[in-house]
């Protein structure tokens, strides 16, 4: 069922290869004031979350969460430590599924879809969800292999076209079509996540979740992942988080901010969407005060 | 100071009366500290000169008791009860080959089936799990003898039924060892980090794929190595075999499916036992050579270990 919702979404939107955001845009997913601040029409939403809160062996670690992640474009989280981006964004592919004192209430829909209900295969969901962790992660195999891992599991034909493809998206190709054999461990940390990004590419997801891809690199190959990434998002919907508000601001077309708040004994803490918004908006003129402070630099 | 000096000269005192401190504060130390830590080192040299001295006089003492019956017969000869100087280890060396044969064939998957259940399907909140932890364990520790008398009762006799065959000897031995090859497959994939398990699944790849094609290969340097060595003990054990019918006589070359067997400690405990002095020189001869194949096995792990070993 789901691949004929994602089939759908990707027809609507363009072909499978190449696409671009043309003027048929498919406005059939938008939900009516899931988003906070104002309602955006237009471009449809890939994720709807109305009321998600997760918590962990029964405490809540965020709370209440309703937002609409749009297609096509690059939605950033950002806020200070402990205020659940990483919980949320991994809901988004059921990657909190390996964690077993996990638990999801509210509703998370993928194209209409409810990602957490009963007939719901997670395996299915991560083939079009796909995710880039914070510390570069490469399987210990060659460069081929690690790019065409996703492909030869999941049955894809073409393996090799694909693994090039992937790699030129990545812009990684030119660095490594010489030495495709050799083990991804030789690569320095700026080349293993854009070899990441490529073998999470050469699955052909719809949608891109990048966890903190980039703190754990160097300057330089951070503004060259940014630059990926609003390549990218010609073809995929991205979501990122990022404890950078200045990289929040130079990529994301939208952007969330949570914080932490505290109950009345402070015994426990849990993450609470403050504002959601256009991150022109977000960063020039923000609705909340706490949202203010927060971009401005005057808390943490 | 006389405060007649001139400002500078002042100073280079000064300085020169600082530096003179500081040099002799560095220098100077409690004396009785010193001597203590020269002492903890010499008793650290001396249990480790303990511990050498053990392995070392058993191999001298064997090298030169079984030095007089080195030879190619020792391999290629049947034993001898009257002509020492004939006696060889032939049969026995056909046993232990076919006994680490059958080991490999029983440990390796029944051992890695294991590990892999233990480390990546069973809930380990859950208390059978918790209690089969310990119990793997502590079957690791159970006296050789014991699962002889397993083997005895369960294997040779009992349900079994096989008879006095190599493969039962083969059976009791795996028996003795696979704890030891589950605890070190458990470590091997407990190394693997959590990080290529997520990125594994994070693809769309099933638990299943992921064991099979990312945890199972990046874990085999080890799961290789804790073989060995499991195997490396296995070889060296009389007691269990002794009960399991390895006869200590046996001048034929032993089938793996029928008849009688003999394996090397077996042999070697044999030749010890007899009154004439020439046959404990060929005991000891077997001594030496089974411990230069125990050595090279161990060579071979840690070669194996060192080579592959994966720095995550």
């Amino acid at each position: 069922m789901l691949e004929k919702v994602a089939d759908q979404a990707r027809r609507t939107a363009g072909a499978a290869t190449g696409r671009t955001v043309g003027p048929e845009i498919d406005v059939s997913g938008v939900a009516e004031g899931v988003t906070h601040g104002h309602a955006i029409k237009g471009a449809g939403t890939v994720f709807d979350l109305d009321g998600l809160t997760v918590s962990y062996a029964g405490k809540p670690a965020v709370k209440d969460v309703s937002m609409g992640i749009h297609e096509k474009e690059i939605t950033a989280l950002i806020g200070p430590s402990g205020c659940g981006k990483s919980t949320l964004i991994r809901c988004l592919n059921r990657m909190n599924d390996l964690i077993p004192s996990a638990s999801v209430e509210g509703r998370c829909l993928y194209h209409g879809h409810n990602l957490y209900g009963p007939d719901v295969d997670p395996v299915e969901v991560r083939k079009r969800i796909g995710m880039v962790f914070q510390k570069p992660n490469p399987f210990p195999k060659s460069i081929f292999d690690n790019v065409a891992f996703g492909p030869r599991v999941l049955g894809l034909p073409d393996v090799k076209e694909r693994v090039e493809r992937a790699l030129r998206s990545a812009a990684l190709w030119d660095e490594v079509k010489d030495r495709l054999d050799e083990n991804a461990y030789g690569m320095s940390g700026g080349q293993q996540q854009r070899l990441c990004i490529a073998r999470c590419i050469a699955v052909d997801p719809d949608v891109i979740l990048m966890d903190e891809p980039c703190s754990a690199l160097d300057p330089i190959s951070t503004g060259r992942i940014e630059d990926l990434m609003l390549e990218l998002k010609q073809q995929y919907s991205i979501v990122i988080v990022t404890h950078n508000m200045q990289q929040a601001a130079r990529v994301s077309n939208r952007t969330a901010f949570l914080i932490v708040e505290l109950d009345a004994e402070e015994e426990s803490r849990w993450g609470q969407l403050v504002e959601y918004d256009e991150t022109d908006k977000i960063f020039t003129n923000p609705s909340d005060s706490r949202t203010e402070d927060y971009v401005t630099g005057k808390v943490g | 100071m006389s405060p007649r000096l001139p400002g500078s000269e002042r100073t280079r005192l000064a300085t020169a009366g600082a530096q003179a401190a500081v040099a002799e504060s560095l220098r100077a130390q409690p004396r009785g500290d010193k001597a203590r830590g020269t002492l903890f080192f010499a008793v650290l040299l001396l249990a480790v000169g303990i511990a050498l001295l053990g392995l070392a006089a058993v191999i001298i003492q064997s090298a030169i008791k079984g030095a007089p019956s080195f030879g190619t017969h020792l391999i290629t000869d049947g034993p001898s009860t009257i002509f020492p100087e004939k006696a060889g280890f032939r049969p026995a060396i056909i046993g232990t080959l076919y006994l680490i044969g059958g080991v490999i064939l029983f440990v390796v998957p029944i051992g890695v089936g294991a590990a892999v259940y233990l480390e990546e399907y069973a809930n380990s909140e859950r208390w059978w799990n918790r209690v089969i932890d310990l119990n793997i364990q502590n079957l690791a520790a159970v006296p050789s003898i014991i699962y002889g008398i397993l083997g005895l009762a369960f294997i040779v006799r009992g349900p079994l039924d096989l008879g006095f065959i190599a493969l039962a000897g083969a059976l009791t031995l795996s028996l003795l060892v696979l704890p030891t090859v589950i605890i070190a497959a458990r470590e091997a994939i407990r190394a693997v980090p959590p990080s290529i398990r997520e990125g594994s699944l994070a693809l769309g790849a099933t638990r299943w794929q992921t064991i099979s094609r990312q945890i199972l290969p990046a874990s085999i340097p080890g799961i290789a190595t804790g073989v060995i060595l499991a195997l490396s003990r296995a070889i060296g054990e009389a007691a269990p075999l002794l009960l399991v019918g390895a006869a200590t006589f046996v001048t034929f070359d032993p089938q793996p499916l029928s008849g009688g067997y003999s394996a090397m400690p077996v042999q070697i405990f044999n030749y010890a036992l007899r009154p004439q002095d020439e046959f404990k020189v060929v005991a000891a001869a077997g001594v030496i050579l089974i411990l230069i194949v125990l050595l090279a096995m161990n060579s071979f792990a840690i070669w194996l270990r060192n080579r592959y070993e994966q720095r995550w």
